[in-house]
């Protein structure tokens, strides 16, 4: 698995992400610096956490129309798989790679918790390690996580089986309780429509290392690593 | 030419911003404030041959970059 990561001006888990993929693939990742809108030839392209351009105007917006989000964009119609964490999930969602929008949490506080989540789908090439149902905890951290997209988007979402993740209270139940930010339906991570692009809030790159608290993460990163050999 | 874009958040979007205001207006004491949302105002000074261009390029703006259409609603004022 060739994958590379990038990285914009205010990223800042860019190295865990390519610690886990190590972790479960064996092979570095490369960092693509946004300037640079040639991208290598790779299976994965990771859009990482962080705060790119400070989140100014909106997180992720000035990111999703840098050039090489563009590049990252043909690459997807092209069948490179993309992976989006937080402020990736908002930068795919700013260039409509994604649909809908991460609005500001709803009890307007920043959350940095550990997660309860249930697996809602695993056929896709991110979750196929999983069980459906299964409860996994990964690490959350964000201001900016509440998914919002309209009733008809939503339905398409859940009617073609592109809802991944959803935040669960701790015993694994989908309910407004375990809904840490409002998201609608409880939405953690979704896929686009040729599920090849995934973006979610949560961190599964901090859970993969005992020293890390847990290693939920590592089924994520196994999945890509055993498709994309 | 001089444009002043005022961004909204769309009705029916919950503004729990907007809520926080309401409520710290309430806890200073300001009566009858039913309903606080809270948008942004963008400033451009642009180099444009009239009123009408100077709009549809702010437009364009507006569409690819300073609004998300998916929540937001925006509106431009054009001076020269």
């Amino acid at each position: 698995m060739r994958a590379a990561v990038i990285v914009f001006p205010g990223t800042n888990r860019e190295k865990d992400i390519a610690e886990a993929l190590e972790r479960a693939s064996g092979k570095k990742a490369r960092f693509v610096w946004h300037g640079d809108s040639d991208l290598p030839d790779v299976d994965l392209i990771v859009v990482p956490g962080g705060f790119s351009y400070g989140d100014y105007l909106r997180c992720g917006a000035m990111a999703g129309n840098s050039p090489v989000m563009r590049a990252v964009k043909q690459k997807a119609e092209a069948g490179v798989r993309v992976l989006g964490v937080c402020n990736g999930f908002q930068i795919l969602t700013e260039t409509g790679m994604l649909p809908g929008v991460l609005m500001r949490n709803a009890q307007l506080k920043f959350i940095c918790k550990k997660a309860t989540l249930t697996v809602t789908s695993n056929e896709t090439d991110f979750s196929s390690a999983y069980a459906v149902g299964q409860k996994v905890v990964f690490p959350v951290a964000h201001n900016e996580g509440n998914y919002f997209a309209d009733d008809a988007t939503l339905d398409r979402l859940e009617g073609e089986g592109r809802v991944v993740f959803r935040y669960a209270d701790t015993d694994g139940t989908v309910n407004e309780a375990g809904n840490i930010n409002g998201s609608q339906r409880n939405i953690a991570g979704i896929l686009n429509e040729k599920r090849n692009v995934l973006g979610m809030m949560p961190h599964p790159e901090n859970a993969t290392d005992p020293a890390q608290g847990g290693t939920d993460g590592l089924g994520l990163f196994k999945s890509l690593a055993e498709v994309l050999q | 030419m001089k444009a002043t874009v005022t961004i909204t958040l769309k009705s029916g979007v919950l503004d729990p911003q907007g809520k926080a205001i309401e409520h710290a207006l309430g806890a200073l004491g300001f009566q009858g404030v039913n309903d606080v949302r809270q948008g942004k105002v963008i400033e451009i000074d642009l180099d444009a041959a009239d009123e009408a261009k100077a709009e549809a390029l702010v437009k364009d703006m507006c569409g690819k970059l300073l609004a998300n259409p998916v929540i937001e609603d925006y509106s431009i004022e054009i001076s020269a």
